[in-house]
């Protein structure tokens, strides 16, 4: 199968988020970037399904020339071309994001559609649920999002969702697209000749305009987390009466 | 019109599309505007208790179950019929999902996870969750028709003052083949009773659980109490639980009675995973873990220690 | 969480390695009333211990380091935490297995057991490598891996379990409170204690507190690259922590180094990557630990390369961790340890795993009985100029040394960055002369100067050259040359860098005769050479004082050891203000006439009288230069007649073209440090402070003792006393190298870096008092045509004429003891300087 993965490059904060003077966005001087966890492991699935199909995997980005780095990042464990769409940096909206993304898709498929396109259910940090819905819609295509399973046999895709108390199946025909959620399977880290072979892999640029919609980030705020005064129990084994007086007054309570 | 999507699962209202029906409520009574709510698929009880004065039920024969294009597409129509002010559903997968849809098919902005609004005629200014809530935006919205899903666990679900009259008018859809390509085909129930989304009392494990083994302990407490276990990143990345477990902002969002983090020092993306827990409960050795500043009780110490103490204790006063 | 006692001995701050090795020896020693306290919790609170790779290579050019590190690995030892793997450093080229036959040198200097190997002798130990890469190997067996945190909480409840000590963790400090020059109280938030004595161990972090009191400790955070990949079915079958030798792939300055089932792969080869102490993140900021940060790929890819060409079988290795972790540079790659400018305030920081507990101790014995047994000359913070403290400099610096971590450097390697900084007003015509310059202090000296190339021929026959590369780096027998010039003629050396310090006042005496072993209480105009003790009766520091005024003193000292000095001459200053001192170095410059030509030099420049009646050997006095004041002091440091004439910066270029118009037709040559500092003092057996000179050794053993002892008490007096009662353990020779032919022919001439002396049958030579016979200083006598080589020899080897051998590069050659003690081996009664 051909499969098409879409990441986003997001910083990997600390306990304790540092936001720029003006607010706009998270100081990241200090902080590594990654692909956002779900997408993370939307590459790895990737990457399994082209190993059993003996298919291959592409990988695209919309994000600042920086991006490039979890590009390769998506190269050392198995993808085997990458596609950059440039920006400046600045936050895109979701529908300016889902209409690059569906332009440039069209251009690389000029030749042949990806069978399966792969998104994350949310990134990180913007945490928008849209994207992939709204590229599946530009292209025609069928979506499921929080995907924590996926088969592949003839063509049919069955997708596994998870529910409170179980799971529901879908099962779509290619092409098709899918957000996945972290779970689904456990990313394997890159070998240092996956890392080096990825360097050597040379990254597609392609360009997008930002379309704008009604929807604007003005400014991040730090929530102010309601902390209440901690009690100490206790330390050590002698607490325990402690704690056993507390769970059963709060469970009568409850 | 203030429109409301009630999600549910084959008739049974989702845990918290009534936090995103009270949240409307308030909204409609801020702008002066009525509150509807859509239903697809099956009839729901009690919503003029929540202050619906109309309800739209979307009918259709193909959707008896879930599908995330049909339900996108047939609430799409509706909303294209009503043209509401704003519509609203919960940030839940599917509230998410629907709505994203809505949005993709009508072109427009969908915002998601809101936990305030102030409206004004222009523009709206709403603050949404980032980071899964680690972080706040402040956006602004410009839209003929406002789409917005509803943090959850951030409004506590009540009835309205007084019931209200409702009617219930009727919806026919049109869906074509596409969008029923992805109708649940299928569903397995694994769980029975408590889940880690709906369990009273989570007993959760993290780093500082050391192991698989080392869980041990904390689910026979979570047997003890009534709840289930759960476990924070660390603890699935190194394989130690199955990632159904996890807790936090690519896990599972969770507001239980209890919830005692053991082991787990409180990384801002585990903790706001839980801190909707009406109590917390802390076990760890560093007295300075944000887990134990930010919890409302605290034991200090080695969780190999106290956990087999405490499940002593309550096995000692069960037997009493 | 424990609440801070509002007063206490001592305040240290930072739990790392070397807080937790300072408290537990502040404690042995009997000191009570310890607080400690961390920003971070325990045990890890955060900082450069907590991402150490915990191993350590005992063996070390530098003698300070390698008995440091020595203790350290003792210690950890006795505490349990350690775990000797071996340890390999492989060599790819063949400029690498010199450095090994060094190291292979240095090993046999400190009497550890090391072994060189070949490429299928590595390949035998670890047998994941590709030897057919390898050149050989060095192994040393002793190498250890260590439990720094372990040791670091057995250390603080060593301390604890003797009621001493007080661990405050998660408080941070506010505020460090002075008055009037010492330190007072450290303010936290979770209260103020009051202290007498501070100590900052605090790592990457140190400069930043101490900056709170108004101190300096110059270092900065730098990046080491470090990931761990695995997991290594090889090494997960050793079914232990470390199976393996440590491996050091030195020309690709890296290390492999088993962690369990995985590797970790370390590298010092990446570009300077600097961070400020004040933009470290904090505990809740940093994802891992405010001293683990994020991993630059891009930074480290190259190494991935090399590492997979070693170790072929991680190339299918997953990376499962990388950091680009902070530990702490100093502008000389040494640590900085002892009393700040801040009386009281104690830094001890930029220290490494390998020599922390070992540091712990010796400032622990500094604090409390005055010096510690290690001389910590090198480490000493109080080491730098004012420019050397400024982050510019210390950036610069660090850049350049980060890649020698495991570089080859060379015992005479001069610094490219950060130079011509201190330029002496002789400079103009120094350079014209093509000076090549060296750095001292930081000033700009001349070494030897390319114009007087032409002087190699006529003195062709008695000036050896030297066709090995190492021995000819940063040397040229134009020095040689320079030296035979001179004591046909008169030489003009720039000596500028010499640092000059005035005091005066009503309590200068006294307090010049404390501070000082011979007798200062001399009539004006009188000059005095003197070393400075320790209160243990070792050297501090040497230098000549002069008597300018009934209550005025000028010292000289050497540029080196500058502001080590100061800090010395003002720790001991009056309180009452009954003494002042000025700091000279700037405003004076220095240029040394001597040769058997000077005086007749010095007087076509000068109407004073300069006779030997109104001048005499050891007597200063103030003669003008045509217009220019100056002073002029009798003195010789190479053994030839001649003054050292001083006058203020601002005259020194008008001096310099008088005096060298005057020689013209007197064969004035220019000179440069490479005779004073080594041809010249060698012959005539001058000790050199931070080479003969140091705290280990008493003007006894040096041959600097004096027939008569003055009256007046001293610092040290007791030791000195005692010193000259019994027999010295050791004595410094003068030794000569009978054969410089190596095994394949080619000559060769030692630098003089802790070469071992050994017996004719190659035994180590150890003292009573346990130090070994070490070359402290080599070079080449162009007057005596001899090799000369300085060394400390017990007794029954400090006999003249006493065969013994000196290893170099790992081979042997044949040397005499030419002199025991401090006679000149050139003019032995000093004629020429009468």
């Amino acid at each position: 199968m051909r499969v098409l993965v879409c990441i986003k490059r997001v910083p990997a904060p600390g306990a304790k988020i540092v936001l720029t003077e003006d607010a706009r966005s998270i100081d990241t001087s200090l902080l590594s970037f990654a692909i956002s966890p779900h997408e993370e492991c939307a590459v790895e699935e990737a990457v399994q399904i082209a190993e059993a199909t003996d298919g291959e995997v592409t990988v695209l980005t919309l994000g600042p020339p920086e991006a490039e780095e979890q590009l390769r990042a998506a190269l050392a464990v198995g993808a085997g071309a990458a596609v950059l769409i440039p920006t400046d940096g600045s936050d895109w909206d979701p529908i300016s994001t889902a209409s690059a993304i569906s332009s440039t898709i069209g251009e690389l498929e000029v030749d042949e559609p990806f069978d399966l396109i792969l998104f994350g259910n949310e990134s990180a940090d913007s945490g928008g649920y849209q994207v992939g819905i709204r590229v599946a819609h530009a292209l025609g295509r069928p979506i499921v999002s929080g995907i924590k399973a996926i088969g592949v046999e003839e063509g049919l895709l069955t997708l596994r969702r998870e529910t409170p108390t179980g799971s529901e199946l879908y099962r779509l025909p290619t092409p098709a697209v899918t957000a996945v959620k972290e779970g689904i399977n456990l990313p394997r880290y890159p070998t240092l000749k996956g890392r080096l072979n990825a360097k050597k892999v040379e990254i597609s640029r392609m360009t997008a305009n930002r379309e704008g919609s009604g929807q604007e980030m003005v400014r991040l705020v730090t929530p102010e987390l309601e902390v209440s005064e901690t009690e100490i129990l206790g330390s050590g084994a002698d607490a325990a009466p402690a704690v056993a007086d507390l769970l059963e007054r709060l469970q009568r309570a409850g | 019109m203030i429109l409301t999507l009630i999600t549910h699962d084959l008739g049974v209202l989702e845990e918290t599309t009534l936090q995103a029906l009270t949240f409307a409520r308030g909204l409609a009574d801020d702008l002066g505007l009525e509150l509807h709510a859509a239903v697809i698929g099956f009839e729901i009880e009690n919503l003029a208790d929540y202050g619906v004065s109309v309800t739209h039920l979307i009918g259709h024969d193909q959707l008896d179950d879930y599908s995330p294009s049909a339900w996108g597409v047939s609430l799409a129509q509706l909303v294209e019929t009503l043209r509401p002010t704003a519509v609203v559903a919960i940030g839940s997968d599917r509230g998410n999902e629907v709505m994203a849809h809505v949005g993709a098919i009508s072109g427009l902005p969908m915002v998601a996870n809101v936990r305030e609004i102030e409206a004004s005629d222009e523009s709206w200014s709403v603050l949404r969750t980032r980071w899964g809530g680690s972080l706040l935006e402040e956006a602004s919205l410009r839209a003929s028709i406002k789409l917005l899903t509803v943090a959850e666990h951030n409004t506590q679900a009540s009835p309205g003052d007084q019931p209200s009259t409702m009617t219930t008018e009727t919806f026919k859809p049109e869906l074509d083949d596409n969008s029923l390509l992805t109708k649940i085909v299928d569903r397995v129930t694994v769980a029975e009773g408590v889940t880690l989304a709906t369990a009273p009392v989570i007993v959760s494990g993290g780093r500082g659980v050391g192991s698989a083994e080392g869980f041990a302990s904390l689910e026979e407490l979570a047997g003890l109490l009534g709840g289930v276990v759960g476990c924070s990143r660390v603890v699935t990345n190194n394989g130690w639980r199955p990632h159904s477990d996890q807790v936090g902002q690519t896990g599972t969002v969770v507001a239980p009675d209890i919830y005692i983090a053991c082991g787990i020092s409180g990384a801002i993306q585990h903790w706001v995973g839980m801190m909707a827990a009406k109590t917390i409960i802390a076990i760890n050795t560093d007295a300075e873990a944000p887990m134990v500043t930010k919890a409302d009780y605290a034991v200090v110490g080695d969780l190999h220690e106290i956990l087999p103490a405490v499940i002593d204790e309550i096995k000692r006063r069960q037997d009493g | 969480m424990s609440d801070l006692p509002s007063s206490a001995n001592v305040v240290v701050i930072g739990a790392g390695i070397v807080g937790n090795s300072v408290v537990h020896h502040l404690a042995e020693l009997g000191w009570r009333d310890i607080v400690q306290i961390d920003k971070g919790p325990l045990p890890n609170p955060g900082g450069s211990t907590g991402h150490a790779s915990n191993f350590i290579f005992p063996v070390d050019h530098n003698k300070e380091m390698a008995h440091l590190t020595f203790d350290s690995q003792s210690q950890y030892e006795e505490m349990g935490v350690s775990t000797a793997s071996g340890g390999i450093e492989v060599a790819r080229t063949e400029a690498r297995l010199e450095e090994l036959r060094r190291r292979m040198t240095s090993a046999r200097t400190w009497g550890i057991e090391a072994h060189l190997l070949s490429p299928a002798e590595v390949k035998d130990m670890v047998p994941f490598i590709d030897e057919t890469i390898l050149e050989g190997g060095w192994y040393t067996p002793s190498v250890s891996v260590v439990d720094s945190l372990q040791a670091g909480t057995l250390m603080r409840e060593s301390a604890m379990s003797k009621d001493a000590l007080t661990v405050s963790p998660n408080t941070e400090v506010l505020d460090i409170e002075t008055e009037r020059g010492r330190v007072k109280a450290v303010v936290t938030d979770r209260g103020r204690v009051e202290a007498d004595y501070v100590v900052v161990a605090c790592g990457v972090w140190s400069p930043r507190i101490a900056k709170m009191a108004g101190a300096t400790i110059p270092l900065t955070p730098a990046v080491h690259q470090m990931i761990d990949v695995g997991p290594l079915e090889i090494l997960q079958a050793t079914g232990n922590e470390i199976g393996y030798p440590i491996v050091r792939d030195m020309d690709t300055f890296m290390y492999e180094r088993q962690t369990a089932g995985s590797m970790e792969v370390g590298s010092y080869a990446h570009r300077p990557i600097f961070h400020h102490p004040d933009t470290i993140p904090s505990i809740e900021e940093a994802r891992l630990s405010p001293t683990e940060l994020p991993l630059t790929e891009e930074d480290f890819d190259p190494q991935l390369e090399q590492a997979i060409e070693l170790m072929p079988f991680l190339a299918d290795a997953e990376i499962r961790y990388g950091i680009n972790g902070l530990l702490s540079l100093t502008p000389d790659a040494m640590p900085l340890v002892g009393e700040t400018e801040v009386r009281g305030l104690w830094s001890c920081a930029a220290i490494w795993i390998k020599e922390g507990p070992g540091t712990g101790r010796a400032i622990a014995e500094w604090m409390t009985q005055g010096y510690p047994e290690v001389d910590p000359h090198a480490s000493d913070v109080a080491r730098f100029y004012d420019y050397q403290r400024t982050e510019a400099h210390i950036l610069a610096r660090c850049a350049e040394h980060f890649n020698k971590t495991y570089g080859i450097v060379h015992p005479r390697e001069q610094w490219d960055s950060e130079r011509n900084l201190r330029l002496s007003p002789f400079h103009p015509h120094t350079s014209a002369l093509d000076a090549v310059y060296f750095e001292a202090g930081g000033w700009e000296r001349p070494q030897w100067y390319e114009s007087n190339a032409q002087l190699l021929e006529k003195y062709a026959d008695r000036i050896t050259r030297r066709p090995h590369e190492w021995d000819a780096r940063w040397w040229s027998p134009i020095q040689n040359a320079e030296h035979l010039a001179m004591r046909e003629g008169v030489a003009m050396i720039d000596v500028t860098a010499f640092a000059i310090f005035d005091v005066s006042g009503p309590g200068v005496v006294d307090y010049v005769e404390k501070v000082t072993v011979n007798k200062c209480d001399v009539p004006v105009g009188r000059a005095v050479y003197t070393p400075l003790l320790t209160e243990e009766g070792g050297f501090k520091a040497d230098l000549t004082l002069m008597r300018l005024g009934d209550e005025r003193y000028r010292i000289i000292s050497g540029g080196f050891d500058g502001p080590r000095d100061k800090h010395w001459f003002l720790k001991w200053l009056p309180q009452d203000g009954s003494v002042h001192f000025e700091d000279q170095t700037s405003e004076i410059c220095t240029v040394g006439v001597w040769g058997p030509k000077a005086r007749d030099l010095m007087a076509r420049v000068t109407d004073d009288d300069i006779s030997d009646d109104a001048l005499p050997y050891g007597h200063t006095k103030p003669v003008n230069i045509g217009s220019i004041p100056a002073r002029l002091l009798r003195i010789s440091y190479v053994g030839e007649f001649g003054w050292e004439v001083y006058t203020t910066m601002q005259h020194g270029h008008a001096l310099w073209a008088r005096l060298w118009e005057a020689g013209q037709d007197l064969d004035v040559v220019p000179v440069g440090a490479g005779v004073y500092g080594t041809t010249g003092r060698l012959e005539k057996g001058y000790r050199l402070m931070g080479a003969e000179l140091e705290a280990e050794y008493s003007p006894v053993e040096a041959g600097l003792d004096r027939p008569r002892v003055k009256t007046a008490d001293f610092i040290g007096k007791e030791a000195y006393l005692k010193a000259r009662d019994e027999e010295p353990a050791a004595i410094l020779c003068t030794l000569t190298m009978e054969d410089h032919a190596s095994a394949s022919g080619e000559p060769r001439f030692p630098t003089g870096g802790n070469e071992p002396i050994l017996t004719s049958s190659g035994e180590r030579i150890v003292d009573s008092k346990g130090r070994v016979s070490r070359v402290t200083s080599a070079g080449s006598g162009p007057s005596v045509g001899k090799f000369l080589l300085m060394a400390y020899l017990p007794p029954d080897h400090a006999i003249e004429g006493t065969d013994l051998q000196v290893l170099y590069m790992n081979e042997l050659f044949p040397v005499k003891v030419a002199v025991a003690g401090s006679t000149p081996l050139f003019d032995p009664d000093n004629d020429r300087m009468k």
